[in-house]
């Protein structure tokens, strides 16, 4: 018995503003950018807008500014902040949004400019009483104890992990949309400089600026839109924790229920996926999510990933533009895993496009391994 | 709220008297850190203050790489003590990468930044 929310939405335009570097453009600029290109996609206007889905590091209430600086008046607003998942989770509470008819059109929609304006990493956060003194550097420091864990438990090397970089950064080569497209290999992993061990700058994602939007419509209307709608098959979350500190166990990560969830919504197997586009903010993310996303077995990550097994050409098309290493890393890149699952079902990836994809998974990370969200994206042959 | 004292003040309180406190549940005797007004393992409020025993064992640890003219490198670890819980914390008395995942540790009331906060050195082999 198929989940009563299976393909009730599909995608129906999506849009990017702003990757790389956009001086002088903020964050709601890049945004709206962003959202123009998805609904001029999906042959819209902003005044079909009526539900709106938007996290952002600019402002407490970043949905509350977008609607404002769009100049619309949604009727549904969900603004819900899982860090750099957020925007997968959106699927799932647009989706719902849409079927019970509390709107028609659905806009999701994200911009940055932490590149240019700041340089670092954006985080609105408070600094966490019980950790703040120790001063660990958020958020690399809690992947990198993440890291340490799993390759103490399982043997994971910093080889493999450095294979994980490469991987991507071969995809990223034939990306025009990616920000670094220049070869990488193992030993310039290896030997770039350490940041929080066992981490190296090659390990991790590229702050970038950028802006990804989503424009979602029932799955009936998208048929008769001008793009190859994308439907939502599944979707799920799960967090176990929001501090790195109380992470149950460092070498699981909650994607093991978000996956199982939306496999299950969807009536999927792992071994289905043509590809997959997983938050890869740091090497051993990709690790983490191979085995809780049920590709391998725990503990086998860092084999399953190595030696150019998720590379060009290799066994599993993974984060095929390029990912947050090597193509953009805007500060919560989460949506890209979606824009690119799309395309690559659409037949238009800017990069590798992939052959016959039917299925696609799109996975969203937030926070320090914290919020996990699992969608399952397919064509109209998937239905 | 009510005339009890607050657990991140007890917590705190404690520190600064030298002492690691930690909650435990009366409803599933789980020890709780951090501190708060509810067991997030079976929900009870039944919870009271113990000592710790300040044994430790490193859960997972990283080096923060830092220039020299800013500090230089330092330690920053998970600690999972005796008690069963996990804190973020630092090993003092060993140089960061001489920090391993599986070290035996005790874990003192140290100072941070002029504040009392829990440290941890190394116990001898
Ligand atoms: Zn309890």
């Amino acid at each position: 018995m198929a989940h009563e929310l299976r393909g009730k939405s599909a995608i129906a335009g999506l849009g990017v503003a702003g990757l790389g570097e956009a001086p002088g453009w903020t964050a709601w600029d890049i945004m709206a950018r962003a959202s123009l290109a998805a609904l001029d996609d999906a042959g819209l206007t902003l005044g079909d807008v009526d539900g709106l889905f938007c996290a952002m590091m600019e402002d407490t209430m970043p949905a509350l500014y977008a609607a404002e600086y769009l100049g619309i008046r949604p009727r549904y607003v969900d603004g819900t902040m899982t860090g750099g998942s957020s925007f997968v989770n959106y699927l799932g509470s647009a989706t719902a949004a849409l079927a019970a008819g509390l709107c028609d059109v659905a806009l999701i929609c994200y911009g940055s400019n932490q590149r240019t304006a700041s340089g670092k990493l954006v985080t609105a956060s408070k600094p966490p009483p019980y950790e703040a003194p120790y001063r660990p550097r958020y958020p690399i420091s809690a992947y990198a104890m993440a890291a340490a864990r799993h390759m103490h438990e399982f043997g994971t090397t910093r080889e493999q992990l450095a294979d994980v970089a490469v991987a991507a950064r071969g995809w990223a080569a034939e990306n025009p949309e990616a920000s670094t497209r220049d070869p990488l290999t193992r030993e310039e992993v290896l030997a770039s400089r350490m940041v929080n061990d066992p981490l190296s700058v090659r390990d991790c994602c590229l702050v970038t600026d950028g802006g990804g939007a989503l424009v979602l419509v029932r799955a009936e209307r998208a048929r008769d839109m001008p793009q190859t709608p994308v439907y939502v098959l599944g979707s799920a979350a799960a967090s176990h924790h929001r501090q790195i500190s109380q992470m149950p166990d460092f070498t699981t990560t909650a994607a093991k229920e978000s996956g199982a969830r939306a496999y299950a919504m969807a009536g999927v197997t792992p071994d289905q996926f043509d590809v997959v586009e997983t938050y890869d903010a740091f090497t051993i993310n990709t690790v983490l999510f191979m085995e809780d996303l049920g590709f391998c077995a725990k503990g086998e990550g860092g084999a399953f990933v190595a030696d150019g097994a998720i590379a060009p050409g290799g066994r599993l098309p993974v984060n095929t533009n390029g990912g947050g290493l090597s193509c953009t890393h805007p500060g919560m890149y989460g949506i890209f895993t979606v824009i690119e699952g799309a395309r690559q079902i659409q037949r238009r990836a800017p990069g590798v496009q992939i052959e016959g994809v039917d299925l696609a998974l799109a996975h969203g990370n937030g926070g320090v391994l914290s919020s996990q969200v699992t969608a399952v994206l397919g064509s109209a042959a998937t239905l | 709220m009510t005339d009890e004292t607050p657990p991140d003040r007890v917590f705190r309180d404690g520190l600064a008297e030298g002492r690691i406190r930690l909650q435990r549940c009366g409803g599933c005797e789980a020890f709780v850190f951090y501190p708060r007004v509810l067991c997030p393992h079976c929900h009870s409020t039944d919870l009271s203050w113990q000592d710790a025993s300040g044994d430790g064992v490193i859960h997972t640890t990283t080096t923060v790489r830092q220039k020299p003219e800013r500090g230089g490198d330092y330690n920053v670890c998970m600690v999972e003590l005796a008690e069963g819980v996990r804190m973020m914390s630092r090993v003092e008395d060993v140089d960061p990468p001489g920090v391993r995942i599986g070290m035996a540790v005790r874990a003192v009331v140290g100072e941070i930044d002029g504040a009392p906060a829990i440290v941890l050195h190394a116990k001898e082999a």
